[in-house]
């Protein structure tokens, strides 16, 4: 077959994976550490999905134009507007949340006076207090359903390999959705509804890449049964680059055309998105496996060997 | 593996075209699509609220009905305190808000003050010591009791959240219909339901307050009295539910209440008519089994909203705490009034103020955007995958374009709500999905490199890679089912779209792949793998 395949990886590597373990930890430690100072002193955007709002109707005696008022919205500078039609094309809904500290009344009525300046013809009836759209207890139940989810997966894990990958796994998964939030923290990106789902299919996707490494080093372990284990964690590692590095082409291909195309409304979405896979990929890689290390394996009949952490020995 | 077995390509072919068939209304255009005959498949994928808009009701608490049964309770209350302690009282009742009492005794109005002070009302939200009602002495031992303004207003704000909570639970039992439901001012609440989903059900199920509860019927009272008025104190006349039946005269007193149910399905009694099933948990179960195990032989009546389904005899004492209502139900009204039952009354009185249609959250704009830019994506990716690995890029592409008609297909199937998370969920099974194929084909290079035949390298392949793909999917499955069962609204939608996707991709994946390769083996018979 004279078929020109790219190939972006030579056939056989022999990267040093677990030699930059520590490195990548101390990295890792020190992400951890800003995401959680930025969530403890800035917290998370929340935008109003979660805080409620205000909600105004606008009225005009022709169609409303609905992307218009999105941009105007914008322009003005209103925060996490939601702009929907209502009842008939000649009036939508508008939803915002109000500046901290800002009188939600006066805010309502500046931007009242700013749109129909823009659009002559709007009028608007009083503006409405809204709740949040998700409450507490939603909230809460789904964080319960993500740890008992987590905990399962855990217990899969440990039923098919073995306990040490499951805590792998869980451990880099945490590392995963503690980074994600940090850098929804930092960069104070409108955690919504959305913003849920984007982390969820981050969990996801790491998860799935945990576990095929997993399968990778599982059967390698069979195999070679007298190789040291952070040399069996490289040989896997380096196995599994070339599928790793397509998948993840892939799937960021998939979301690029989105994060190009997709406009501001995807934007947040599709960012974090891509933001987790890279991080899952790198958690797989960098925390996952070598964390494994920490404990040692089960190997045959033998015992599982755990590696010392004194002077002289590297994980 | 390879060898092309029938059932392989039969469920290969059967599922190309289920996915095309039940996809096709999604594309057509309406007019189409009503011309066709009425066994083709009509439904499209059932859009979110965020998606395609969908009606939205308004509702008001009825906080005055609620201030006038706590002004009711209070009444009550202020009669068995005052009793129990003897103080002899008099022209007890409550009009314009406030409950009013005349002590008899004049040397006891002190301590009927400081005793009504002490036991009347609870602690006021949000303060440690400050109670929700006054009580005032306007002489002559005219005493006057009220609530403070704060308490009603809290009283309300309490009302309104546990309405969010309730209608949530119900809706949320409905099925996999995804509202928003919001608080509006004070005591508003608006929901905003999908499309076409159906706002008479909606209304139906959010409008009853569904207040159960057991109350005796009284049987000294006959017909004649009734007719006459002559009602004997602590016994009232209610209707029936269904129109016709005539009154029948309870005791005011409820043996238990819904409040103590702790379950509630639909059943079938002992004839094969729809039925709802109850039970009570704990302390209900006692009440429940005492009082029937007391009135063997007499009557009670199950009252619904102040209206009886149905009286029968107590033929024996019931003292598991369960039992069935029967009435004239239908397999869907016993569903829904188990439903009711399950996820608790409401605590006061819902009005509906408002109906009316709402656009979709992102916009045609956006969605516009989002819809054109996946498709940008999607064939970005096959084109990279064609390019990775050729011609078993194309099978892997074409197994994708079916996983995406059999997802499509299904859903519309099943009307389950695709909602903005959902389409997150399918951008990651299609991630996933295409990772098996990769997955495969490397483990295909492997084995070429290993020195085995091109045809027993992909042999082995597939069967070595099928391990991880299946350890992989059964991760995800298990967190698609936990997050199903347990979370709701947005979690619920994502979760679905996801296991959807787990089994389509395991199928397309593997089976679609394997027929392409093993069809093209047999026609091609290559020496060498086109992908070592």
């Amino acid at each position: 077959m004279a078929w020109p395949l790219i190939r972006l990886i030579p056939r056989q590597t022999h990267f040093r994976f677990v030699k930059w373990a520590p490195v990548a930890a101390a990295i890792s430690a020190l992400l951890i550490a800003g995401s959680c100072v930025s969530f403890f002193t800035q917290g998370l955007n929340l935008g109003i999905d979660f805080k409620g709002g205000i909600a105004m109707e606008a009225r005009m005696p022709t169609p409303v134009p609905l992307a218009e008022l999105r941009g105007e919205l914008g322009r003005i500078g209103v925060h996490d507007a939601q702009v929907q039609g209502f009842g008939s094309p000649n009036s939508a809904m508008i939803r915002f949340l109000p500046e901290a500290g800002q009188n939600a009344n006066a805010e309502a009525a500046e931007i009242k006076q700013k749109l129909v300046a823009h659009f002559p013809t709007m009028t608007m009836p009083a503006p409405s207090v809204i709740g949040a759209k998700v409450s507490g207890e939603l909230l809460g139940s789904g964080f319960k359903a993500l740890g008992i989810a987590l905990v399962l997966m855990l217990g899969y894990i440990w039923f098919r390999f073995q306990w040490q990958f499951g805590v792998g796994a869980v451990v880099a998964v945490f590392h995963d959705i503690i980074l994600t939030l940090g850098l929804l923290s930092v960069l104070q990106i409108e955690f919504s509804m959305t913003s849920i789902a984007a982390l969820l299919t981050v969990i996801g996707y790491s998860m799935n890449e945990k576990v095929i490494t997993f399968d990778r080093l599982k059967e390698n372990l069979r195999k070679y049964k007298t190789t040291p284990l952070r040399d069996i964690i490289d040989l896997s590692e380096n196995e599994r680059l070339s599928r790793t590095i397509i998948t993840g082409s892939t799937a960021l291909l998939a979301l690029g055309g989105t994060m190009v195309f997709g406009g501001p409304v995807l934007f947040p979405l599709v960012f974090t998105m891509t933001f987790g896979i890279l991080i899952g990929t790198y958690s797989s890689v960098y925390i996952a496996l070598p964390l494994i290390l920490v404990w040692g394996v089960k190997r045959g009949d033998e015992e599982a060997t755990p590696i010392k952490l004194g002077a002289g020995t590297r994980p | 593996m390879l060898t092309l077995s029938r059932w392989k390509v039969t469920a290969v072919i059967l599922s190309v075209i289920f996915g095309i068939v039940f996809s096709l209304p999604n594309v057509l255009p309406q007019k189409t699509l009503d011309a066709l005959p009425g066994w083709v498949p009509h439904q499209k994928l059932n859009l979110g609220l965020d998606l395609q808009g969908g009606s939205y009701l308004l509702y008001e608490v009825d906080t005055d009905a609620l201030r006038a049964e706590r002004l009711t309770n209070m009444v009550e209350d202020v009669r068995t305190t005052l009793r129990n302690d003897q103080i002899e009282f008099g022209e007890l009742g409550e009009a314009g808000g406030v409950v009013r009492v005349r002590i008899t005794d004049p040397a006891k109005v002190d301590q009927a003050v400081s005793l009504l002070r002490r036991s009347i009302g609870g602690q006021l939200q949000g303060t440690v010591t400050g109670r929700d009602t006054t009580v005032t002495n306007n002489g002559d031992g005219q005493l006057e009791l009220a609530f403070v303004p704060e308490a009603a207003k809290a009283d309300a704000a309490k009302a309104v959240t546990q309405s969010i909570e309730t209608i949530r639970r119900r809706i949320d039992a409905l099925g996999t219909k995804e509202p928003t439901i919001t608080r509006q001012g004070s005591n508003r609440i608006v929901i905003q339901a999908a499309g076409e989903s159906d706002p008479a059900r909606l209304q139906a199920v959010i409008g009853q307050t569904a207040k159960l509860t057991f109350q005796m019927v009284d049987e000294t009272v006959t017909q004649e009295d009734m007719v006459a008025g002559r009602i004997p104190p602590g016994v009232v006349v209610i209707p029936g539910t269904q129109p016709g039946e005539p009154p029948i005269p309870v005791a005011k007193r409820a043996l238990v209440t819904g409040e103590d149910l702790v379950n509630a399905n639909q059943e079938f009694d002992q004839n094969g008519a729809p039925a709802v099933g109850f039970r009570f948990g704990g302390s209900g179960a006692r009440k429940f089994g005492d009082a029937t195990t007391r009135n063997v032989g007499k009557r009670f009546a199950i009252v619904l909203d102040g209206k009886y389904i149905s009286a029968p005899r107590i033929n024996q004492p019931l003292p598991g705490g369960s039992g069935i209502i029967t009435g004239n139900f239908t397999p869907e009204s016993a569903a829904e009034l188990a439903l009711l039952l399950r996820s608790g009354a409401l605590p006061a009185k819902l009005n509906l103020e408002e109906q009316r249609t709402v656009g979709a959250e992102l916009g045609a704009d956006a969605v516009r955007a989002g819809a054109i830019s996946l498709a940008i994506g999607a064939a970005a990716m096959f084109v990279f995958i064609i390019l990775a690995y050729g011609l078993f890029g194309v099978f892997a592409a074409l197994a994708l374009v079916a996983n995406v008609l059999l997802i499509v297909g299904i859903m519309s199937m099943t009307q389950a709500t695709l909602t903005f998370p959902g389409i997150a969920g399918l951008i990651l099974t299609l991630a996933v999905a295409v990772d098996a194929n990769v997955l495969i084909y490397e483990r295909m290079r492997d084995e070429a490199a290993a020195g085995r035949s091109p045809m027993s390298a992909a042999d082995t392949g597939f069967r070595r890679a099928m391990v991880s793909i299946m350890d992989a999917n059964i991760t995800s499955l298990i967190s698609a089912a936990i997050m199903f069962g347990f979370g709701s609204g947005p979690i619920k939608g994502f979760a679905w779209t996801l296991s959807i996707g787990v089994f389509t991709s395991v199928f397309t994946a593997i089976i679609i792949t394997q027929v392409l390769i093993g069809w093209w083996f047999k026609t091609a018979r290559p020496k060498k793998l086109p992908i070592a």
